[in-house]
């Protein structure tokens, strides 16, 4: 397609800039964008750093809402910014800001760590009581359909920080976990593979963990996967208390399937190659 | 290397109180808070007012400034908070055990998330609410006495 720039509308981006080497805090600034139907706001920013002002950070990877790198705070609203058309959220003006609720590095760019330590420390992996299970597998786990859908909602996660941006109990109490990691627990507590769910309680049951939630609901509006960590959040919940009043369904892990080949390799199928690591 | 200096972005009270709100819930939410603020506020003076009856009867005498027609409002208003508080309240204990949210569905966009499915029961509890708010309205007026 031939470029057409007479086709194109110029919007103003009033962009938050900081810099901690020369700024005491953040402010404003506004650059105008000529804006083609199409461009998203990941290309608008693009357009300032080549023509505009070079010196412009923000974070982006994919480009295509997979990586989860990109998201910021567009008219006030968490979202990622190569997933939003320009015009079809703006007519005139669009504000540019980092996502609240982090640090800012620089610019446009918030300190995402707070949410991945916390991510990190509800252990977001399969657990298993015997580790030789995962380090030398035999045989696959044997999981349902229905097993899988139990949480194959919670797992499309991308880890952008929307949802923490918009949540205004963790605007006002910095160690809730918020809803990525609670929403990430309760896609491995659901695990049918997974027994780790006894120490994730210890953590989401705690006092900064779901029961800081009440059901606000912005984390589900904004999340640009539609992982709807309010509804997790809410499920852990009862879990939580099940689990206190000892009326928690008994839950084995789901043991190793045996199938076809009853664990041992079948003898058209070649040997895998050495391990590398 | 030396730490880098940061900007704290986090939106504190003014991100509970005004951030977002892009939805019901989250109005919900706040009035939520303010009415539960409210009672609690109304819980201390009742104490204290009713306290006050160990210095004497006067307070209780027909009159007296805690019979004034602002006090009868502000009377009015702790019930108006009390029958929302308690209407939510209903909802978020059957949303927040899990019970009004939906079991987990594959996202296909446009989402549907379990906002949507909890919205029925919010509209039927802020109803039961408005209806109850009549009712009382009719009793502080002193209709029908
Ligand atoms: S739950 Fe949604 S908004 Fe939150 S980090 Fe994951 S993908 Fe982003
Ligand atoms: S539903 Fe819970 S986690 Fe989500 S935004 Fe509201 S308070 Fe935060
Ligand atoms: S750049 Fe990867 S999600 Fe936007």
């Amino acid at each position: 397609m031939t470029e057409n720039t007479n086709n194109s509308r110029p919007i103003t981006f009033h962009v938050t800039r900081y810099n901690p080497e020369s700024d005491r805090k953040p402010y404003i600034k506004s650059y105008t964008v000529p804006v083609r139907a199409g461009m998203t706001v990941l290309d608008g920013l693009h357009y300032i750093k080549e023509n505009l002002d070079p010196t412009l950070a923000w974070r982006f990877s994919c480009r295509m809402g997979v990586c989860g790198s990109c998201g910021m705070l567009l008219n006030g609203h968490p979202t990622l910014a190569c997933n939003t058309q320009i015009l079809h959220i703006a007519d005139t003006d669009l504000t540019v800001g980092p996502l609240p609720n982090f640090e800012i590095i620089r610019d446009l760019v918030p300190d995402l760590m707070t949410m991945f330590e916390k991510h990190r420390s509800i252990n977001p992996h399969i657990v298993r009581t015997d580790e030789k299970e995962l380090n030398t597998p035999e045989g696959e786990f044997y999981q349902t359909p229905e097993q899988l859908e139990k949480f194959l909602q919670f797992t499309y996660c991308i880890k952008c920080g929307c949802c923490m941006g918009a949540c205004p109990t963790l605007a006002t109490d910095v160690h809730y976990l918020g809803p990525m990691p609670l929403a990430a627990a309760e896609r491995y507590d659901n695990d049918s593979r997974d027994d780790g769910w006894r120490d994730r309680h210890q953590l989401t049951g705690s006092a900064h963990g779901a029961f800081r939630c009440h059901y606000a609901g912005e984390c589900s509006r904004v999340c640009p996967k539609g992982v709807d960590p309010a509804r997790a959040i809410q499920h852990l919940k009862r879990q939580l208390v099940l689990d206190y009043l000892h009326l928690a369904r008994k839950k084995k892990p789901c043991a190793m399937l045996h199938g076809p080949g009853e664990g041992k390799l079948l003898a058209n199928i070649p040997a895998a190659p050495a391990k590398t690591v | 290397m030396a730490e880098m200096k940061r900007h704290d972005n986090r939106l504190g009270l003014w991100g509970w109180l005004g951030g977002g709100r892009w939805g019901v819930e989250r109005h919900a939410y706040i009035l939520h808070r303010l009415t539960g603020l409210a009672i609690l506020l109304y819980f201390l003076m009742h104490i204290v007012v009713t306290s006050l009856r160990a210095s004497g009867k006067y307070m209780w005498i027909e009159g007296h400034v805690l019979h004034q027609p602002v006090f009868r409002f502000g009377e009015y208003l702790v019930f108006a908070a009390f029958a929302y508080h308690a209407f939510n309240g209903i909802r978020l204990v059957l949303v927040e055990l899990g019970l009004a949210v939906g079991k987990p569905i594959e996202p296909i966009y446009p989402y549907k998330t379990s906002l949507n499915v909890q919205r029925p029961l919010l509209i039927s509890m802020m109803v039961l609410a408005g209806i109850f708010l009549l009712l009382g309205s009719f009793e502080f007026l002193g209709v029908g006495k």
